[in-house]
């Protein structure tokens, strides 16, 4: 379970790579986008934690997940209608999607404690893996300072996540 | 219950509501932005925090030693009275990143 390295903690890793590889940095249509679906599937993973957890503190951290994310996600969407642009599809965020619903259809087959830990476990990994894209790839490379700010407020909640997680994983063991 | 102590209680206790109103503050913490500011405060038993949550998400500020556990909704002001003397360290559950310190002197 814990050698397995994440899905889309892989894709995240490999956005910082492939940009690097091509020279290129994503546009803020496609930051957007990227920052959007991550945030979505942390939600879907907390949708799904809420219904299988059995611990309480998981339980409690997985509807923490979904009310902060789904407040940020309003957020951008708020933005990106302000600032008139429209969020644009692309390879790191179809990948991410994809590889999500296969750690999703993996955590699934989990029940109990072993479910829990390895629910907390992905959420302190893919945390780590969100804050080390928006540090190196999301951030330096927004361009309008709007979308700059709130990914940098992103940042901090998002650090604030997996240390949450961190706390809750401490505690399963 | 025990009806030959309660004269002196009372008596403290009106004494403490005449001596609390004279001295008790009110101080404004803000959370904007996963901060806490001011990030140090110096209060006292019985000043009031009025705590100002600008962002968009519910935090918390609570005593590592327990003393407090205040839940602030997002956009919302809530304010609790402070019991309890000492230096406190407190943060966010929901944000643990999220560190301040409220001295409070009795």
């Amino acid at each position: 379970m814990f050698i397995r390295l994440s899905a889309a903690v892989a894709a995240l890793s490999l956005l910082s790579s492939a940009a690097v590889a091509q020279g290129t940095k994503p546009t803020d249509p496609q930051i957007a986008h990227i920052a959007y679906t991550a945030g979505v599937i942390d939600i879907n993973a907390a949708k799904q934690a809420i219904s299988k957890a059995s611990n309480k503190d998981v339980k409690a951290f997985a509807e923490d997940m979904v009310r902060d994310h789904e407040a940020v996600n309003k957020q951008a969407l708020d933005l990106v209608k302000k600032l008139n642009v429209t969020p644009e599809d692309n390879d790191t965020s179809k990948t991410l999607s994809r590889q999500a619903t296969e750690k999703l259809a993996e955590l699934d087959k989990l029940k109990g404690a072993d479910y829990d830990k390895a629910y907390v476990a992905n959420e302190v990994a893919y945390h780590k893996a969100v804050n080390g894209a928006l540090e190196t790839q999301l951030i330096p490379s927004a361009s309008n300072a709007e979308l700059k700010s709130l990914l940098q407020t992103g940042l901090k909640i998002f650090q604030g996540h997996q240390q949450h997680a961190e706390q809750v994983a401490a505690k399963l063991k | 219950m025990m009806p030959g102590r309660c004269p002196p209680l009372v008596v403290a206790l009106l004494l403490g509501a005449m001596a609390v109103p004279a001295q008790a503050a009110t101080i404004q913490i803000t959370i904007d932005n996963l901060v806490f500011a001011p990030a140090e405060v110096a209060a006292k038993v019985g000043d009031t925090i009025e705590w100002i949550n600008k962002d968009v998400l519910v935090h918390t500020a609570t005593a590592r030693n327990g003393d407090f556990d205040v839940i602030t909704p997002p956009k919302k002001t809530v304010t609790s009275v402070l019991t309890k003397a000492g230096a406190i360290e407190y943060y966010c559950r929901y944000h643990p990143n999220m560190k301040a310190v409220l001295t409070i002197a009795p």
